[in-house]
């Protein structure tokens, strides 16, 4: 079985009706893991006999009529969330051999509500980078096109969803990394505001931009994932206090008399006609469906790859200093004291990109450069910011590209992180403003490639996107192409 | 004091508090415990572990900041001072650096040499603590995390000591000051107060600071007293040898006497302080401020001057008294059951004091409570019993913990004050010892304090010795 | 030139990384094109503008002091590279 064939609430009713046990439907999703995933590399641990065991109790419960929402249904997450005795390794080097002792508050949540965790997604190492090239456990292919990516850096999620391995995972996007990869794969992917999802147990890269989202095949069960790991945490100090509306409950409320605005910054000369074709067909969709469209700007647009950058690799500096070889991971020591310890081991622990990030983010906190590297960034971010909270005054959501070409080929980009950094241009903003974002399939390029179609909302406005997202993908069959494998 | 040269003293002390649990996790802060049992995601700096702010630190520090005439900042920082060490496990000490809690604070000292004196508070910041790092013969070292994150706060004085004297005296004021506040153990064998000095020398009357060193592990007051003098010779003979001194940390080795250049660690320190992400910015508000200002406990120098002025020791007593919280508030305690404070600072620094000294107890484990101990100074009081009686009713209590009444009746201590009573045993007295009467009616009155002396002695201790006094003269 | 090896062999003391010196070029040029470009920010008048270190607007986000449990040792030294008598080892620190 391929998992685009069913959607969570279809398997749940067919869980809940008996038609299907959980044993059952987790041996058919480790078999379709193990047949596809030599092709894709999607997964970088598959604990079967823990899911077995979990698919097991959750029959049991299935029988009392004791089935919390996700009970028995197989899901992945992305190997950056901390897994109670699971390998936890964030596609690095540096934590290859690590056992996690705890849980994640997210993958807390998914247990509580009976899922069954099935396995760790591949990533780019500490979630950096932009086409999940950046791996320890080797690149992810993308399903439409095995020479290509799957973009990044939840290119496991969303290629796991798209090649019907799995129902849904969650990811986390710090610049964009569910809704570019979401995109590349033609599913559906939501960033939701900052604070809106515990980051407790999510190995941070950028702190006060990292946010968990879920990656799914439609944008119901999108909108059912996010309500299960959504909610304050007091583990979390940067979570928010306020009430989880049930995102399930108003989904096909419609966009007629909706605002939705264009920013003309996200609308440039460079980008893909394929694109550009796709997402004017869905500004019509939304035309027809009973929605207004105005133009407006976000003037800061362009800033935003700097400004992210400074800031995440600044962070990310800092995040990442805990890998000393002291506690936990990988040593390195050829004996010559603890300094050279330290150097071997994260030399030989972090990749290129890590240790290039590493590297720009010390510069940019070192002494004599703060001020004008890290500070003049957390300034501009106030600004990018306030375009935001400007234009949201004027319409209810907006509509942009999710990415300014489709997927592209694997090693096409490695060797100039500039541009790789540079095609982060449509969905870096929201995470420097903290609102919330979705991607969801809008159509394909001519040689088959999916393109997909970024819905920005106000902060906390997840409700909001979801339902206009519902009604696009009501309108349209884009999601329902699958790749074949 | 030097003819040459002018000392300058900052002092940054680490003051360990008290709370339950560490600054940014749950776990305990308790002494002692199993290596590396204390420990749990957040403080072992585990991948995805995120930091949660313990409300009583802060509460705490604005005690600390409050009780030293500092500004409580109305919103502070947390900032991520950014290095490498095994004992930090984050690669980051997470501190304030930019908006400290408290700014702008003052002590006032006396010493003998100078008098009164108004010594300065840079700032008042909270921060983490280290693990502990033993150093092994083997080459190598061991790392236990217990202490990892364990609420400090670190106070930082103006450069405004100019010798050692006064730094002793404003460490003991500000050791007394957040011991009296219940923030801090005051321990400072444990570490639970631990100071570091930067220490410069300039010739009398320039106005720029030299070129300081700072003197690190100091962990006790008789130490860093020896580490600066130490320091200033030192500073002395360099300059007197034609030489530089040179800006660097050095760390005292107590047995030896000395302190020994750590240059080597000195590699490049860029600390790279940035605002901590993870953790939001911290606003106290005024009602917040009003509130803790209202649960402060009265300090030592409030309770000296109100016990010299208003209540009327004399200053020794009242210096003793009020040096020790829970001293002080034994005493006082004492003084609401009996209000005679001076017999009873008599009392709580005679007997009090004296048997806990015996018995190596600290107050908070005196078996006569205050109450029970001015059971007994009411019953000397109301002439129940003598103040040599009492003694041994006080000695009694301590043993049984029963009330002076319950000891006076069951002894059979009671003071006799019938005089006809009293009136037999004067008389026996008398008829026992002419040769003495005969030496009293002769002019020898010196003697009325055998003859007192006999008419105790005869009830064994118990008559009054006033009435016995009186009868005596009337007798004789 | 924004940064040059000298600069970036500094950065890596401090980040304790250490590079080739073939890679310290590679490096350097890769760093020189980033900074480069981040350049542009200085585009920006940015004078009076707070910096901002939250996405959320919040403050006082604070625990009671109040006693959980610990993970135990077992669990604490469960990945340590190198252990013993429930210590952490590392290398001796050479001054």
């Amino acid at each position: 079985m391929k998992f685009h064939d069913l959607s969570i609430q279809e398997m749940r009713q067919k869980l809940l009706a008996g038609e299907l046990t959980s044993i059952e439907l987790t041996q058919q999703c480790l078999q379709r893991i193990k047949a596809t995933d030599s092709q894709l590399n999607a997964f970088i641990t598959v604990c079967e006999e823990e899911a077995l065991a979990a698919a097991a109790v959750a029959d049991q419960q299935l029988a009392t009529g004791s089935a919390p929402l996700l009970t028995g249904i197989p899901i992945a997450v992305k190997d950056i969330f901390n897994t109670l005795d699971v390998r936890t390794t964030c596609g690095s080097k540096i934590l290859d051999n690590y056992i996690s002792p705890y849980d994640a508050t997210a993958v807390a949540k998914l247990r509580e509500q009976g899922a069954v965790i099935v396995g760790k997604l591949n990533m780019d190492e500490f979630a950096m980078g932009s086409s999940s090239e950046n791996s320890a456990a080797g690149v992810v292919h993308n399903p439409w096109d095995l020479e290509r990516v799957p973009g990044g850096s939840s290119g496991g999620s969303a290629a796991a969803v798209a090649s019907g391995q799995v129902v849904a995972t969650l990811g986390t996007d710090t610049g964009g990394s569910v809704r570019q990869p979401a995109s590349h794969c033609g599913v559906v992917g939501l960033k939701p505001t900052y604070g809106r999802v515990s980051r407790y147990g999510v190995i941070a890269y950028a702190s006060s931009l990292d946010q968990v989202g879920p990656v799914a095949g439609n944008v119901a069960d999108c909108a059912l994932m996010l309500g299960v790991v959504a909610g304050y945490d007091p583990a979390d100090s940067t979570s928010v206090d306020c009430p989880v509306p049930d995102y399930l409950e108003n989904l096909n409320a419609g966009v007629a008399g909706k605002k939705i605005g264009l920013p003309k910054e996200y609308f440039i000369d460079g980008l893909d006609p394929d694109i550009k074709k796709a997402v004017d067909a869905a500004i019509e969709t939304y035309q027809q469906l009973g929605a207004e469209v105005v133009s407006v700007t976000l003037p800061h647009t362009d800033y935003s790859v700097a400004c992210y950058y400074l800031i995440a690799m600044a962070e990310a500096s800092s995040n990442l200093a805990r890998y000393d070889g002291v506690r936990f991971g990988l040593r390195q020591d050829s004996g010559d004291g603890l300094i050279g310890m330290y150097q071997q081991t994260r030399s030989a622990g972090f990749g290129d990109e890590v240790k290039r990030r590493i590297m720009l983010g010390t510069y940019a906190l070192s002494s004599g450069y703060y001020e004008a590297y890290y500070l003049k960034a957390q300034k501009v971010r106030t600004l990018i910011r306030q375009d935001f909270h400007d234009v949201f005054s004027q319409v209810d959501f907006l509509l942009t590209p999710v990415a300014p070409t489709p997927a592209f080929k694997i090693g096409e980009k490695v060797n100039d992180p500039l541009q790789m950094y540079l095609s982060d241009i449509f969905t870096i903003p929201t995470n420097l403003a903290g609102t919330c974002a979705m991607s969801l399939p809008c159509g394909f390029s001519k040689n088959e490639l999916p393109i997909g179609l970024q819905l920005i909302g106000k902060p906390f406005a997840e409700a909001e996107i979801l339902q206009a997202a519902y009604a696009f993908e009501q309108a349209t069959d884009w999601n329902k192409r699958v790749p074949e494998l | 004091m030097n003819s040459r040269y002018e000392v300058v003293i900052g002092l940054e002390v680490h003051v360990q508090l008290t709370t339950r649990t560490k600054i940014f996790c749950g776990c305990s802060t308790e002494f002692g415990q199993g290596v590396n049992s204390q420990t749990c995601p957040v403080c072992l700096g585990l991948p995805g572990a995120l930091p949660v702010l313990n409300r009583q630190v802060v509460e705490d520090a604005i005690k600390a900041g409050l009780a030293t005439n500092c500004q409580i900042t109305p919103r502070s920082i947390f900032a991520r001072k950014n290095y490498f060490y095994p004992d930090l496990p984050k690669g980051y000490q997470i501190s304030q650096f930019e908006l400290p809690i408290c700014e702008h604070g003052w002590l006032d000292i006396e010493t003998e040499e100078l008098g009164g004196k108004r010594l300065g508070i840079t700032r008042i910041h909270m921060e983490e603590d280290a693990g502990k790092l033993l150093h092994n013969s083997d080459n190598s070292s061991s790392v236990d995390l217990n202490r990892a994150c364990t609420p400090l706060l670190e106070v930082v004085s103006e450069p405004d000591m100019r010798s050692s004297e006064e730094a002793i005296a404003y460490l003991k004021q500000l050791h007394q000051i957040v011991v009296y506040l219940g923030i801090c153990d005051g321990n400072l064998d444990e570490g639970s107060f631990r100071c570091d000095a930067n220490v410069s020398i300039r010739p009398w009357g320039q106005k720029e600071l030299g070129t300081r060193s700072e003197l690190k592990n100091l962990n006790s007051f008789r130490y860093i007293k020896q580490a600066i003098e130490y320091e200033v010779e030192r500073q002395i003979d360099v300059i007197d040898a034609g030489e530089k001194v040179v800006q660097e940390t050095r760390l005292f080795d107590p047995d030896a006497g000395v302190s020994r250049s750590m240059r080597g660690k000195e590699e490049a320190h860029d600390y790279r302080y940035f605002p901590d992400p993870d953790l939001l910015p911290v606003d106290v508000s005024a009602d917040w401020i009003e509130q803790v200002r209202k649960s402060l406990p009265e300090l030592s120098t409030a309770k000296l001057q109100r016990y010299q002025g208003e209540i009327g020791l004399p200053a020794y007593d009242a210096g003793v008294i009020s040096s020790d919280r829970p001293l002080a508030e034994y005493f006082e305690a004492v003084v609401k059951h009996y209000n005679n404070p001076k017999i009873c600072s008599n009392w709580v620094m005679g007997e009090v004091l004296g048997a806990l000294k015996d018995k190596k107890l600290e107050i908070s484990a005196c078996p006569v409570t205050p109450e029970l101990l001015a059971g007994v100074l009411i019953r000397i009081d109301d002439k129940t019993i003598s103040g040599k009686i009492a003694k041994t009713v006080f000695e009694k209590i301590w043993q049984t913990g029963n009330t002076a009444d319950q000891i006076i009746e069951e002894k059979g201590l009671k003071q006799v004050t019938d005089t006809g009573a009293i009136e037999a045993i004067v008389d026996e007295v008398i008829a026992a010892n002419p040769d003495q009467v005969a030496e009293y009616r002769g002019g020898k009155e010196k003697l009325m304090g055998f003859f007192v002396g006999q008419v105790m002695k005869a009830s064994k201790g118990k008559a009054n010795p006033g009435m016995a006094n009186q009868l005596l003269k009337k007798k004789l | 030139m924004k940064i040059n090896q000298q600069d970036v062999e500094h950065v890596a003391r401090l980040a304790r990384l250490s590079l080739s010196p073939e890679d310290l070029k590679i490096m350097t040029g890769q760093m020189d094109a980033v900074l480069g470009y981040v350049d542009k920010l200085n585009e920006l008048d940015t004078d009076g503008i707070e910096p901002m270190a939250h996405a959320v607007p919040m403050t006082n986000a604070f625990r009671e002091d109040e006693i959980t449990e610990p993970i135990g040792v077992e669990r604490t030294l469960q990945n340590a590279p190198q252990q013993a008598d429930n210590y952490f080892k590392v290398p001796k620190i050479i001054e």
